[in-house]
């Protein structure tokens, strides 16, 4: 694979030049993004604004970049046609295999990318809120790595739920700190960590995890993954002589996978670009986290974007089987996408994720994770041609969702 | 001229601003908390509207305004307590809150209706001076609302001058780089303040978070014009059985 040494500067401007990949200035991607921040945070966003740019695309920082990631992440990941999924779906169906990164999700690319970002900067500790967990290990690991201290904050109701990832990350030497206001979950971790971020001014760095926050956060976070579409686009070519596909599929939280696998073709407009969200017990049940079909356009956590709230504006808890999905917003780069009809957004409830999850074990051998399922479950929902070509993110493995799994099969 | 301006033109030292919770401990605490901190000394109030991801405070904050969600407050249900306000409330009053659901209510709206009701200022932390100058500060100006701005230790003199060019009323300084109710030491404050006091500003500066007691109060007010106390009051306020007594309790132990 020669030409996948030919990488483009992940931070030059010219990387994709266009009208959906990039935030302007001030961080909106049309409607939706900025920094709406408190002033405590003023001067460490600031400094992330004036200088990541300039960082990513930096050759040197570039080559320790794409250094870790092939040969600690594993990357490139397959791009791997799933031939038994082609011919239940009717097309040709490619599963970009994120699942096999270092730490089971594409989560990684992201810590990778923001710790060398931190060394660069000179911060000394290291604050993230996880969801399922896979943030939490994926940024407890790049700090072991770096031997950075790491704090970990995650909600109540995740640490229960996604056990195996707590006692991954402290098994890393990370400490894991509960989020123990409002929900939760997701939502109040990153609550916390903000909070964090206000109280250590000075030598703290907040790896996100998902293409959220303020400015410039979803355009930092977005162009690490954007490995995601750039590797699929050479593996579509050599696989079937054309670099585009008819479809890209994700699952989306905040949306980072999304944005990784979707970042090289959004500006190629006969790529469909789909985003499915997680429905919970149903869009209209009253537990959700199918986040534009029920929000409205809103600010959380520091950007403006498509926000799940009351009336008076209050912040609505999500509902979704799946930890990594149950968050009430998306970052401003897809409420952009879903304004502008750029991208096709669905859902899937809890019982259809399941469901895929279940059918794509014994169809492929691939225990997706359960975010990942909802993704799968669009498959049967779209309408294909038999030649389309369709890349499905495959954002990560299901180990850690191995008891939802045992749960949901019962006792045999 | 704004009722606030008026204020440090009359009072140019150890100003005290309490802020409180809107529907706190009751739904209907808000006028009665108000008329009792007018009564034992307060003059300013800021009036928090809760919001259920209150980013810049502290667990004590955080809570007044789940019980206060809890209780039903609404921004429409505040506006309908503050109909009567200037019957009862002469000091002049601030609203304080974040950004979603002012805009869910309507930004405008909101203004006109403030405006209307007799609130003379807005502090909202989380709308950016870009934004502000873009977009929100005409608006909050045509009604004659004044508009404060953060600046923490952290701000640089070139964005402290800015924020003070963009506020008016009085500016806001936070003591330390903390959420609110953090116990970190003042011992650094009085650097802070007095750098402050060499840049001539334009408004006068109130200290805030962290500001608790008597002492904490004396501390602030040497290098400023005054400060607003919060997370102590709401502390009391949880612990107290009766508004009226507990108000003028705290107040009087602050400002003996
Ligand atoms: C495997 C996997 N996929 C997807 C997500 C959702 O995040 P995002 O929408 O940022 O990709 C998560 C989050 O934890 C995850 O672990």
């Amino acid at each position: 694979m020669s030409t996948m040494e030919l990488h483009p500067l992940i931070g030059s401007p010219e990387a994709a030049a266009s009208g959906y990949t990039h935030p302007n200035d001030y961080g909106y991607y049309g409607d939706f993004g900025g920094a709406y921040i408190p002033e405590m945070l003023h001067r460490n966003v600031e400094e992330l604004q004036a200088q990541y740019l300039e960082i990513m695309s930096d050759p040197a920082f570039n080559a320790a970049f794409r250094s870790l990631l092939k040969d600690y992440v594993g990357r490139p990941t397959p791009l791997y046609h799933a031939a038994r999924l082609s011919k239940q779906v009717g097309a040709k169906v490619y599963l970009k295999r994120e699942d096999l990164c270092h730490t089971g999700a594409h989560k990684i690319n992201n810590t990778i990318g923001q710790i060398l970002l931190a060394e660069r900067l000179g911060k000394k500790r290291i604050i993230a809120e996880t969801g399922a967990g896979q943030h939490g290990v994926a940024t407890a690991t790049v700090c072991a790595l770096k031997g950075i201290e790491c704090i970990v904050y995650m909600g109540e109701k995740d640490i229960e739920r996604q056990a195996p990832n707590v006692a991954r990350m402290r098994m890393l030497g990370a400490k894991v700190v509960p989020a123990t206001s409002g929900s939760k979950t997701l939502k109040d971790a990153t609550n916390e960590a903000i909070r964090d971020w206000i109280n250590n001014p000075n030598d703290t760095h907040y790896i996100i995890g998902s293409v959220v926050g303020p400015h410039p956060y979803p355009d930092m976070v977005a162009r690490f993954q954007s490995v995601i579409s750039e590797e699929t686009r050479i593996q579509l070519k050599e696989q079937t002589g054309s670099e585009l596909p008819n479809y890209v599929i994700a699952c989306v939280g905040g949306g980072s996978n999304a944005a990784g696998a979707f970042y090289h073709f959004l500006d190629e407009l006969s790529v469909k670009l789909v985003a499915v969200e997680a429905a919970g017990h149903g869009v209209h049940s009253g537990m959700s986290a199918a986040t534009t079909a029920l929000g409205k356009p809103g600010i959380l956590h520091g950007s403006k974007s498509i926000l799940m709230q009351t009336e008076d504006g209050q912040v609505v808890e999500p509902h979704s089987i799946s930890a990594g999905l149950d968050y009430p917003g998306i970052g401003p780069l897809h409420a952009h996408l879903f304004a502008s009809g750029r991208g096709i957004f669905m859902s899937a409830t809890d019982e259809e994720a399941l469901r895929s999850a279940f059918e794509v074990s014994k169809l492929e051998g691939i225990i997706p994770a359960l975010e990942t399922a909802h993704a799968f479950s669009a498959l049967k929902e779209l309408k294909f041609n038999a030649n389309d070509t369709v890349v499905l993110c495959l954002s990560g493995r299901g180990d850690k969702d191995l008891a939802t799994y045992m749960n949901a099969m019962g006792p045999q | 001229m704004s009722i606030i301006k008026d204020l440090f033109n009359r009072k140019k030292e150890r100003v005290l601003n309490v802020y409180c919770t809107a529907g706190f401990p009751e739904l209907n605490s808000t006028i009665p908390v108000m008329k009792a901190l007018e009564a034992s000394g307060a003059d300013l109030i800021e009036l928090g509207m809760p919001y259920s991801d209150p980013l810049a405070d502290g667990p004590v904050i955080q809570q007044s305004g789940l019980k206060a969600l809890a209780n039903g407050m609404t921004i429409a249900v505040l506006f309908d307590q503050l109909k009567e306000m200037r019957k009862s409330v002469s000091v002049p009053v601030i609203l304080m809150g974040y950004m979603n659901p002012v805009l869910q209510y309507g930004f405008e709206a909101f203004c006109q209706k403030a405006a209307e009701v007799g609130v003379d200022g807005l502090i909202l932390p989380d709308l950016p001076e870009y934004e502000f100058e873009t977009m929100y500060g005409a608006i909050i100006k045509k009604y004659g609302l004044d508009f404060i701005f953060l600046v923490t230790p952290e701000t640089s003199e070139k964005r402290i001058k800015k924020l003070d060019q963009l506020s008016t009323g009085f500016l806001y300084a936070v003591s330390s780089s903390s959420t609110t109710g953090s116990d970190k030491n003042m011992t650094d404050v009085s650097a802070y303040l007095k750098r402050l006091q060499s840049y001539q500003l334009q408004n006068p500066v109130l200290v805030g978070f962290g500001i608790k007691d008597k002492a904490s109060f004396d501390a602030a007010c040497a290098h400023a014009s005054g400060a607003i106390i919060g997370t102590a009051y709401i502390k009391a306020l949880e612990s107290g059985t009766n508004v009226e007594t507990t108000t003028a309790a705290f107040l009087n132990q602050v400002l003996q």
